[in-house]
């Protein structure tokens, strides 16, 4: 448990954890649910109650597509998403713990993939 | 009616099309894209974290450039719209973040989210019209049967983005029909394509585009549709469906009659 943890990650977000109902819409709408070990609902009960060590290495912060469903159908405006990406930002500010490093990409490129892809995946994925 | 374009990183380069189709069209329609000069990426994705002013700020130049030219900006790549729209709403309604990138920018006059940010498709919805648009169709796609492939960015968080209903668009629709197709409407429209998760090992993105394709190939689409580069790409290298994918410029072109060179 750690309050001051929760008390960064809702700062980061911008959100308020404590609002949330737990109606599970998020998760209902996340089509990347079954790929995270904690769905959004309980990621959000995490948040609050203090678990976010376990959340800051769990792989589901880096599968989040940041699609915004469960953004667009929060009833209470708790905004899942923001509160997963807070999470993956804090990891990733730790010195040595980007997700993706520049020289990944190389390999991973192909002739035609778009420059957006690169950008995008390395502001997710890099400090 | 001229405005400020801001083309973004994808569209000097494999998104090509979208932009060369883009602005030929809008030649032909009789508004005029003005490119900004010097702009910078604008990331691609926006920054959800409240606290990150760096990058937002590529954004804010662009904006605030729009604003010394007195003229909307209007962007063409979904994602660019995205974020230039979110950082725009930041600037208006965030004191915090307003003020923080305002002390690092320095600018002749703070900006505060005076800009119009407008996408082409709201371009040619609320400014030419889809009536009028469908008057100078010249070779009407008669008989196509087009998926509207909306993805994530336009649409979502619909609070911010103010772009269409998020769950029953009809900006794509509306367009496909005055440029004489018939629009297929499929479940997935509005559905995520993986975005960039497909530099992840593990193929999620073509899974999950994959779905899309196959929703819309099930459902009688010969084409889809998109604004948006990475959407383009995920839907081409998906597994589970095959369906030719156009910009959605790449059509308005071909019915206005251009010939736009590759």
């Amino acid at each position: 448990m750690n309050r001051d943890l929760t008390q960064t990650v809702a700062r980061i977000a911008g959100v308020n954890p404590r609002a949330c109902m737990r109606c599970g819409k998020c998760t209902g709408a996340c089509p990347a649910y079954d790929e995270m070990e904690y769905h959004p609902h309980q990621f959000v009960s995490m948040v609050e109650t203090g678990r976010i060590d376990e959340l800051l290495r769990s792989k589901g912060i880096y599968t989040c597509l940041s699609c915004f469903a469960c953004i667009e159908r929060c009833p209470r405006q708790v905004e899942p998403a923001r509160l997963i990406e807070a999470v993956r930002v804090l990891a990733e500010r730790k010195q040595g713990a980007d997700h993706l490093r520049p020289q990944d990409i190389p390999a991973r490129l192909d002739p035609d993939m778009p420059q957006q892809a690169i950008t995008s995946a390395l502001r997710k994925y890099r400090r | 009616m001229v405005f400020s374009y801001f083309p973004g990183c994808t569209l000097k380069n494999k998104g090509a099309r979208l932009d060369l189709c883009g602005r030929r069209a809008a030649e032909a329609l009789g508004f005029t894209l003005e490119e900004l000069p010097e702009w910078q990426c604008c990331g691609g994705v926006y920054p959800q974290a409240r606290d990150e002013i760096a990058t937002r700020l590529s954004s804010v130049r662009a904006l605030d450039a729009a604003r010394r030219k007195g003229q909307s900006l209007v962007t063409l790549c979904s994602a660019c719209h995205h974020v230039i729209r979110r950082v725009n709403g930041d600037m208006q309604r965030d004191a915090q973040i307003r003020g923080a990138v305002n002390r690092y920018l320095q600018l002749d006059t703070p900006y505060e989210g005076q800009t119009q940010v407008l996408h082409y498709l709201e371009v040619l919805r609320d400014v030419i019209g889809f009536d009028e648009l469908a008057r100078r169709v010249t070779r009407p796609l008669t008989g196509q049967r087009i998926g509207a492939y909306y993805g994530c960015l336009l649409l979502r968080p619909s609070r911010e983005m103010c772009f269409d209903d998020p769950e029953n668009p009809t900006i794509l629709e509306q367009f496909i029909r005055a440029i004489g197709a018939e629009p297929v409407y499929y479940a997935m429209r509005n559905e995520c394509c993986g975005g960039y998760t497909v530099l992840e090992p593990g193929g999620r993105a073509q899974k999950q585009a994959g779905k899309v394709l196959a929703n819309a190939a099930a459902c009688g689409a010969q084409t889809l549709i998109t604004a948006c580069p990475l959407c383009m790409y995920n839907l081409q290298k998906s597994v589970g469906g095959e369906l030719p994918v156009r910009y959605f410029t790449e059509l308005l072109a071909q019915a206005l009659g251009l010939e736009v060179e590759s």
